[in-house]
């Protein structure tokens, strides 16, 4: 079985529409759904200043949503979103890997860590038994 | 401020002394000496495994006024942490959330 691959999907919509977020934001969490991926996370990230204009719009709704699942569901909700007038923009990144290798190294480092106290207190031991063992001489 | 980085090409000016000057704790002196910049990586010390491009606040701290990336030369990154900085600012800029270019 193959592993669910994990997305992060910001989307910009057009703030003069912005009654439209919520029930776009769900309807595409509808298709993700439909398209048998799940959605993590979904929200949203505020109207803010676009850094440059696009289709002359100078702020845009941002959304924010995380999905879970093969693949195909990107390949849609993509689609989707090109064809809608009121997405000005998309990016979908794919986390999971990225977020392994932090998990990992995070972990290898806490196990340094350790490790590293572990070997300084038995140090620190050494010479304490060492000193009683002198005592009762 | 007339800072000349001894290892940048001359006549830079390009807008990269505005932020580097964390960076730069002892300047040994002017004119021709080599200048003496504590080559750390910030995301090492903080042990940062990850940059995520939707944290502008992070990233406009390597983005000078003209909007490109900082060179690891000046910041003193990383070459890990420059990749992964390089590519948050991409993908940031890709999204409208920080700019290609200013002007």
């Amino acid at each position: 079985m193959e592993t669910k691959r994990q997305y992060e999907v910001v989307f910009i919509v057009d703030p003069t529409v912005d009654d439209e977020v919520v029930r776009l934001t769900d309807n595409f969490k509808q298709v993700v759904v439909d398209q048998g991926g799940s959605v993590t996370k979904a929200e949203s990230m505020g109207k803010r200043q676009l850094a440059y204009e696009i289709l002359h719009k100078k702020e845009g709704t941002f959304v924010l949503m995380e999905i879970e699942g093969s693949g195909r569901e990107i390949a849609e909700l993509e689609r989707r979103m090109r064809v809608n007038d009121r997405v000005l923009r998309y990016l979908t990144v794919r986390v999971d890997e990225d977020r392994r290798r932090a998990e990992k190294l995070k972990g290898r480092r806490q196990a340094k860590a350790t490790k590293r106290n572990a070997s300084s207190s038995q140090s620190r031991r050494g010479p304490a038994v060492e000193f009683a063992d002198t005592n009762s001489e | 401020m007339s800072a000349n980085y001894e290892d940048r090409p001359r006549g830079g000016g390009g807008g990269y002394e505005a932020d580097d000057d964390q960076d730069r704790r002892s300047m040994g002196g002017r004119g021709g000496r080599r200048m003496h910049r504590r080559r750390v990586c910030r995301f090492c010390i903080d042990k940062v495994d990850l940059i995520d491009f939707k944290d502008v606040r992070l990233l406009l701290n390597y983005l000078p006024e003209r909007g490109k990336i900082l060179p690891r030369r000046i910041s003193g990154n990383c070459a890990t942490h420059q990749r992964m900085l390089a590519e948050a600012i991409k993908r940031a800029r890709n999204i409208a959330l920080l700019p290609y270019t200013t002007d």
